[in-house]
């Protein structure tokens, strides 16, 4: 270095300080935001004064707080046809055609139109997925040797790669699986992106431990990743289930052979090509567009995948236990199927609980593993809660997914129409009284009204099984007992909810419950940060938290000899 | 002779900047509130660079005025309800991210004006510092969402969990030696818990600690949440340790102003205290251990950023049998070590920091006269700057005051030992207790020694090996509590424990 030029970096740095000034960053307009929300309601007129003077500092003049609710980002209006980019198989990094040449249809359940042709991966490419993953993991390869702190800076460029792309990806997610554009833009998308950068945050920070283990031994342990992960995700949350599944996986520094649904291929492929440009070396990840009895099968019995995870029904994850018990005994994770009672109490705040117990089962078109699907109401309430929640289906908005002001779009395909339909007869036949809807509600495409049955009993079929679709049953109960001991009277665990004012109670009935989750006097509540999984046979394991990391974990324990004696035996002998 | 530091040096200690790069200098205020202000008392005090001597400009000087202003937006800043305290946790390590990737993007002009007003030569402070600085700050932004209380089954008919708080207004002063990674230490952990900050970077080096205030705000951070403030230990680091507004004090310098900063919390509020402070650190060399590494190691371990680290090992303790054939490699390395500009990219040792030269002289002075064999250096380097040649020591005797106290310079003691135990016993007999290291290829003479170090970090054949994930701190009179890793966090945090009365109770 001879002479000396200024960075280029400085200057601009510099000017950049003074347009600070005036500058609103992303960041402020979300403070705004939640300020704006705050400000609105209803609190002492001491702590109305001390935030506002807090966040006026923040965004002053006060002219800039409505502006601000204006110039934050709005949902981008969609284009209602996305261009499709991928539509093969990912393997080490490349774009590849089924070894047996097939391809299958993927449908836009909104019209019943084929979207395109996408490949379909059977066995012969699970091997050749897994032969890739298995590379990618051998030892002294760039993913075994990547410093943590390195995957998890992969992790956080995945989830800005992803939030760069949120609109288009929102639009796909959309056209391939039915949810309403807004939701899909402005709560599966961040999401996603806030999932891959917790894990990305976790990739340094999973920490073994050093033991005082008895005797001259010395003791620790290692975290290390499990090997070649299967990971199989359903078609109800398409990006969000793979970014769970992802997330944890490559954070403990799996590779990973990844089976997503057939009938919405489309935004994980394209996930794909943002994991090869963000730079995450070639055959950690790979993505195989299949269907479940030919390459879901083969991953589950692999004998070299060493750990599947599976999120789908309970009927299949007894499949992929067994699979895997009459192979490798891989280990199994599952999240499965549920029916989980959401028990609303007199003393609850009747509004919030009728429009939460309604969120809690129509959210993502009754499409939801956690989906309130027995709301059990307290007698001296019952009736009035029927009448609210009835008018408030009658009042859910029907219709183009890409239209903003829908809320509920098409189911996402044939059979599962069918089979809701087939819920909707039996539980007619079976004497619960339908309230509203329970018909098909478009000429074409997969949508279903709105439906809700009261009077519904314990022992008819749309109280036991999952309808998966917007069908909503009412249940009346009398006592705290009582409801505990129905609610409980159910082979699956997956969530639990209690609406209710007192603390009590509201104590009583969650610790009662055998599920995973409950929420109180909240419904679907989700973080990153929150373990989530079922009891009994809703699944095996937890996802996200910290807890996710230990289905993605193998705990090696190292102990070794000491031996001062024979050190001092060395040293006289040196010193001879 | 050719390869002398004396050479060496006169090829390019006068290749510096050119004195362009001064009007880039933007952030010379003290920063309350995101917003820029002049001192209280309208005073500035000179800033230079230790290569030449000469003054690179003038910055505000904060004193308790401003301290008193600095913590009343701190405290604002931190009510309840504040804008700050009802972020959700994940957006606060979201904005620690952007911070860590605004530092990133002008690291380049970080690490030049890094090197301008510390000394350190650029490339290193590039691929060192800047990097450490940045991993720093991504680290614990991954850490803000998961910093986990617990449920515990507590007797009774109880609901107890426990939540872990942000302690409050966080007190921070840091050193002249590593200011842009200090500064990352101290806010990054705090930052993730959720406290604001008052923080007092050097008087010898606070412009590239200015420049990140500027960073904060571009990243979004509220008003009063970082509040960065230079000026002097006297007036502005006392009137912190000493304020009844703030919660926490951490300091990071010598232990003789650690001492001041725990009796200062004594004396006002009972401040929570964390103290980063001086070492004399050894390093224990075995006759079976690799010659070659372990001579570079040593070398770096005490040459490492021209001696000025807490971390030097500064006590060399090599095993008999070898003891004549180290010094000699050691003396030869020394003389090989390349001193200039910060700015020559083959420089591996610029000047010390401008207020410490004629410690460091005195220092080697009292090595010759209590009977130390000098074998290199010892001397001063050139007219301008505050140069000093590699130094080497041998024949060192641990009552020598070269071999207790903290040098912080480019002088390296090396001792001779003949046992295990001895070597242990030696290595323990000091007030510090900061890092420790032992070479060998040995796997039971590792154990027995690194388990036996009264030291917070120990390394075994490496030295300086430090990264954000792993926790760093002293004991006994080397500090107080640990920086970095997971236990870095508990350092600003409140444990609440939330205990609620059920009627029932089931497993």
């Amino acid at each position: 270095m001879g002479g000396f030029d200024p960075p280029a970096g400085g200057s601009r740095a510099c000017l950049e300080h003074i347009k600070l000034e005036t500058q609103t960053s992303p960041a402020h307009v979300q403070v705004c935001l939640k300020f704006i929300f705050l400000v609105e309601t209803p609190g002492p007129a001491a702590v109305m004064l001390r935030l506002r003077s807090a966040v006026f500092r923040a965004v002053a003049p006060p002219s800039r707080v409505l502006a601000c609710r204006f110039s934050a980002a709005p949902i981008p209006a969609p284009n209602t046809q996305p261009e499709v980019h991928y539509n093969k198989l990912f393997i080490n990094n490349q774009w590849q055609d089924a070894e047996s040449g097939k391809t299958f249809p993927t449908i836009n359940p909104a019209t019943g139109e084929v979207i395109c042709q996408v490949a379909e991966a059977d066995e012969n490419d699970v091997n050749k997925a897994v032969k890739a993953a298995s590379d990618a993991f051998r030892l002294g390869s760039p993913w075994r040797r990547m410093d943590a702190s390195h995957r998890g800076l992969l992790l956080n460029r995945l989830a800005d790669a992803i939030e760069r792309d949120a609109a288009y990806l929102a639009e796909l997610e959309t056209l391939d699986n039915g949810k309403p554009y807004a939701v899909a833009y402005s709560v599966d998308l961040p999401n996603v992106v806030k999932c891959l950068r917790y894990y990305a945050g976790w990739a340094d920070k999973w920490e073994g431990k050093t033991i005082p283990i008895d005797g001259d031994y010395f003791c620790y342990t290692r975290h290390e990743p499990v090997g070649v992960c299967g990971q199989i995700i359903p078609w109800n949350f398409p990006l969000l289930m793979q970014a769970w599944k992802l997330g944890p996986a490559l954070a403990t520094g799996n590779t990973v052979v990844m089976k997503v649904a057939e009938q919405t291929p489309l935004t994980a492929l394209y996930v794909a090509s943002l994991i090869k440009e963000v730079g995450f070396p070639e055959g950690v990840v790979n993505i195989l567009p299949g269907m479940g009895p030919t390459a879901g099968a083969a991953i589950a019995r692999h004998m070299d995948v060493d750990k599947v995870a599976f999120t789908g029904s309970t009927e299949v994850g007894h499949l992929i236990q067994q699979a895997s018990g009459s192979s490798n005994l891989k280990r199994v994770t599952l999240e499965l199927g549920g029916k989980s009672p959401n028990i609303v109490l007199s003393d609850a705040n009747m509004e919030d609980a009728v429009e939460q117990s309604h969120f809690a089962l129509f959210f993502n078109q009754g499409q939801c593993c956690c989906a309130g699907s027995r709301t059990y109401v307290q007698a001296d309430i019952y009736d009035e809660f029927v009448e609210r929640s009835v008018e408030r289906a009658k009042r859910r908005v029907v219709g183009d997914p890409f239209d903003m002001k829908t809320e509920q779009g098409p189911q996402v395909d044939q059979e599962q129409f069918n089979k809701i339909l087939g819920y909707i007869s039996s539980g007619k036949r079976e004497g619960a009284k339908l309230m509203c809807g329970g018909g098909v509600a478009a000429d074409r495409g997969y949508f279903i009204q709105p439906t809700v049955f009261g009077d519904v009993q314990d022992n008819m079929t749309i109280a036991r099984e999952e309808i998966f679709g917007p069908v909503m049953q009412i249940f009346k109960f009398k006592t705290l007992e009582e409801v505990l001991t129905r609610a409980n009277d159910s082979k699956y665990g997956l969530a639990a909810a209690v609406f209710t004012k007192d603390i009590d109670k509201a104590n009583y009935v969650s610790s009662g419950l055998r599920a995973g989750t409950v929420w109180i006097n909240c419904y679907d509540v989700f973080g990153a940060q929150a373990p989530f999984g079922g009891y009994k046979a809703s699944g095996v394991g937890r996802e996200l938290g910290q807890y996710g990391l230990e289905n993605y974990t193998e705990v090696k324990t190292f102990s070794f000899v000491l031996l001062p004696q024979s050190l001092k035996m060395t040293v006289e002998e040196i010193s001879i | 002779v050719e390869n002398s530091p004396e050479s060496n040096a006169g090829q390019s200690r006068n290749l510096c900047p050119d004195l362009k790069i001064f009007f880039h200098i933007a952030c010379t205020r003290i920063f309350i509130n995101n917003e820029w202000h002049v001192s209280v008392s309208g005073k500035v005090f000179p800033v230079y660079n230790p290569a030449t001597g000469e003054q690179i400009c003038e910055v505000q000087e904060a004193d308790k005025a401003d301290v008193d202003k600095a913590v009343q937006a701190a405290r604002l800043a931190f009510s309840l309800g504040s804008v700050w305290r009802r972020m959700d946790a994940s957006e606060r390590g979201k904005l620690l991210a952007k911070l860590a990737d605004l530092v990133e993007r002008d690291s380049v002009y970080l690490a030049t004006i890094e090197s301008l007003n510390s000394g350190k030569p650029f490339l290193p402070t590039l691929f060192v510092d800047l990097q450490g600085t940045i991993k720093t700050l991504r680290y614990f932004a991954g850490y803000a969402d998961k910093i986990h209380g617990t449920s515990i089954p507590m007797d009774g008919e109880y609901l107890t969990f426990t939540r872990y708080e942000p302690i409050g207004v966080c007190g921070q002063i840091i050193p002249w030696n590593f200011p842009l990674m200090m500064a990352a230490w101290k806010l990054a952990p705090a930052l993730a818990c959720g406290n604001t900050v008052v923080l007092k970077p050097s008087e010898e080096t606070p412009l590239t600690c200015l420049y990140v205030a500027a960073l904060v705000k571009e990243a979004g951070f509220p008003p009063g949440v970082v509040n960065i403030l230079p000026g002097f230990g006297p007036t502005a680091g006392a009137a912190i340790a000493s304020h009844m507004g703030i919660d926490k004090v951490a300091f990071t310098g010598s232990t003789e102003v650690g001492k001041l900063i725990q009796e200062a919390a004594g004396r006002s509020n009972l401040k929570r205290v964390t103290l980063e402070m001086g070492g004399k650190n050894p390093n224990i060399i075995f006759a079976d251990a690799d010659l070659d590494l372990a001579v570079e190691q040593a070398h770096q371990g005490v040459f490492f950023n021209a001696g000025q680290c807490c971390t030097a090992g500064s006590r060399i303790y090599v095993e008999e049998p070898i003891y004549d054939e180290f010094v000699r490699r050691s003396v030869e390395r020394a003389k090989r070590r390349i001193v200039g500009s910060p700015f020559d990219p083959t420089t591996e040792q610029g000047p010390q920091v401008r207020s410490h030269q004629n410690r460091v002289l005195e220092y080697i002075q009292s090595g010759i006269q209590e009977g130390a064999k000098l074998e290199c250096g010892g001397k001063a380097l050139g007219l301008k700057g505050f140069f000093i040649e590699p130094t080497v020591f041998s024949d060192v005797r641990d009552d020598m005051r070269i071999a207790k106290e903290e040098i912080f310079g480019p002088v390296q003691q090396i001792m001779k030992f003949k046992t295990v135990e001895e070597a242990i016993e030696r290595a323990n007999n000091s007030d510090y207790g900061l890092t420790a290291a032992v070479f060998t290829t040995d796997i039971n003479k590792a154990m027995t020694v690194s388990t036996a170090m009264q030291a917070g970090t120990v390394w075994v054949n490496c030295f300086n090996a430090l990264s954000t994930q792993c926790p760093f701190g002293g004991y006994k009179m080397s500090g107080n509590g640990r920086e970095l890793g997971e236990s870095g966090l508990k350092e600003y945090l409140e444990i609440k424990t939330i205990t609620m009365k059920t009627v029932t109770k089931n497993s």
